[in-house]
């Protein structure tokens, strides 16, 4: 890849939003703002290397992408008041000094139509790094292991969808948002999970989606600074990332939090997390604002020993009130174990052992393979161990399963 | 996760002191202040400090076997250091491109250095290891 070429991605990695965000605003078709952007994003990748990088790059990619977009238009010959509106101002020059609170709506309104009910998981996410983040296909597809193909149709799919549902390019009303914007902190923390966890791969940590899952929350904070759970997912994103360092060894396997060395943990990523975390309490934590409590209580304990568990018990009761959810009960039967022993944390997990919904993972099998362990019942914990590793998707953490397996004497 | 620091420095004082004459005070807060709000809009940035102009600055150089401390900027290299952002982006050219939209008065340059990671430095020397120590008790950027 040329200098021209790399220096066109990263304006473009700045710019993005503002661009298809205005361009939908003017024609308020977000399909056709997309396409025009991509169209202009392509020009500019053959033009800039050949020709020399224009004066104002990004006026450039604007006024390119408007004109794009007129074309379509008249080619479709139809919505003719779309055509005025946007043509009007065509040959103006880019202006400069653009009105900070109109891209401020723009970018929300761009989130939130990304992150738009009508539309399946997966999409969200690839649109939310496409549009928002100004990600390539390619890149979107590399950071998910699928093909590049895949994630095209996927965009193509999602524009698709939303022309049919008529989602207008707005962002909600107050009181409507305060109800979607839990949708939207999801799919920001789906890109930061699949990031710092791969669900398949070789590869543990994708340190790029879980640093741009980060960018893209501080956006949206930016643009909606009165939500404390977005906050709450920001503390969340920096107290977990903050652990980066200190996760693999050497040779690419897992480090298990107890046994990770501490002077790695990286403070800046603490300390921007604990600020978030401040800001996320006002009106009571919510889900994201208690992991990150939890993350936060683990980041300031100097060891295993000095962590206050009692405090992390409490806050996994307080997230399964809010959030029920058998992943955070098994989390708290682990603060359990470490507060009280082994146990009445086993007494916990074989509560746990009921719901049909731990059957689809590993991690079950191997906490309660951990804590027979404790207890000495050396059988039982290798075979709930063995079930682990079988039902384990990551390779790396199959490693250190296998290694666990081992040591059992 | 590449941190890049961007520097500010003034690289031909004379020209920058013209220049910024010529600027009214309000118009520099307003055209810092867009900057930075739409630096901290993209969330890339980490941290960001400016620095006393040069009538505060104090010097010492080695040059010989005892420091020789002077008043004022750098004598020679007239290199004053104004400022600096902490930025996480996604490469070195978008820290370039940030640093580009900060190179806005005439006399003036932007360094963009790439931070390393204590990670990259021998983890069995006892210097690294102190310093270590002391980010886990104090943190660091």
């Amino acid at each position: 890849m040329s200098d021209a070429t790399r220096a066109v991605e990263a304006i473009w990695r700045i710019e993005s939003a503002r661009i298809v965000g205005a361009l939908a605003r003017f024609t308020g078709d977000f399909a056709l703002a997309e396409d025009a952007a991509q169209e202009a994003l392509a020009e500019a990748l053959v033009s800039w290397p050949e020709h020399g990088r224009p004066a104002n790059p990004t006026g450039w990619l604007m006024t390119t992408a408007k004109r794009r977009a007129i074309d379509t238009i008249r080619r479709a010959g139809v919505q003719r008041e779309k055509y005025a509106a946007i043509a009007h101002d065509q040959d103006e020059a880019y202006d400069d000094d653009v009105d900070v609170e109109r891209i401020d709506d723009d970018i929300l309104a761009l989130m939130f139509v990304s992150c738009h009910p009508v539309l399946s998981k997966e999409a969200r996410v690839a649109l939310t790094l496409r549009v928002v983040g100004g990600l390539s296909s390619e890149e979107i597809a590399r950071a998910f292991l699928v093909p590049v193909a895949t994630i095209q149709a996927r965009i193509t799919r999602a524009k698709k969808t939303i022309a049919a549902a008529q989602v207008p390019f707005e962002a909600p009303p107050p009181d409507e948002r305060r109800e979607r914007l839990p949708g939207v902190l999801s799919v920001l923390y789906l890109i930061f999970t699949e990031g710092s966890t791969a669900t398949s791969g070789d590869e543990l940590i994708r340190t790029d989606l879980a640093r741009e899952a980060r960018r893209l929350t501080r956006v949206l904070i930016g643009v909606l600074p009165e939500e404390p759970e977005a906050y709450g997912l920001l503390a969340l994103m920096e107290l977990t990332a903050s652990r980066f360092p200190a996760r693999i060894d050497a040779s690419g396997d897992p480090i298990l939090l107890e046994d990770q060395d501490r002077t790695r943990w990286d403070r800046g990523a603490i300390k921007r997390g604990m600020a978030a975390l401040e800001q996320a309490t006002p009106r009571g934590l919510g889900p994201y604002g208690l992991q990150a409590a939890i993350a936060g209580t683990h980041a300031v304990a100097e060891s295993v020993e000095q962590t206050d568990w009692e405090r992390i018990i409490v806050l996994y009761e307080a997230l399964g009130r809010i959030a029920p959810n058998p992943i955070v009960d098994l989390n708290r039967a682990v603060a359990v174990a470490m507060a009280h022993g082994p146990l009445p944390a086993l007494e916990l997990v074989d509560r746990l052992a009921d719901d049909k919904r731990l059957d689809h993972t590993h991690l079950l099998p191997t906490v309660r393979g951990e804590l027979l362990r404790r207890l000495g019942r050396s059988a039982e914990a290798r075979k709930e161990l063995e079930r682990a590793a079988e039902m384990c998707t990551n390779d790396r953490e199959r490693v250190v399963l296998r290694q666990k397996i081992a040591e059992l004497t | 996760m590449p941190k890049y620091m961007l520097i500010w420095r003034t690289i031909d004082e004379e020209k920058q002191n013209a220049a910024m004459a010529d600027i009214p005070f309000e118009q520099m807060l307003e055209t810092m202040g867009k900057l930075n709000d739409e630096l901290i809009k993209s969330g890339v940035v980490l941290a960001m400090e400016g620095l006393d102009p040069e009538e505060h600055t104090v010097v010492t150089y080695a040059d010989g076997e005892q420091p020789v401390v002077t008043d004022g900027p750098y004598g020679e290299t007239k290199e004053l250091f104004g400022g600096f952002y902490l930025l996480s982006v996604a490469s070195k050219q978008e820290a370039v491109e940030w640093a580009k939209r900060l190179t806005y008065f005439p006399g003036s340059a932007v360094e963009v250095r790439r931070v390393p990671t204590i990670d990259e430095f021998p983890q069995d020397n006892p210097w690294i290891q102190k310093e270590l120590e002391w980010r886990t008790k104090n943190g660091q950027l």
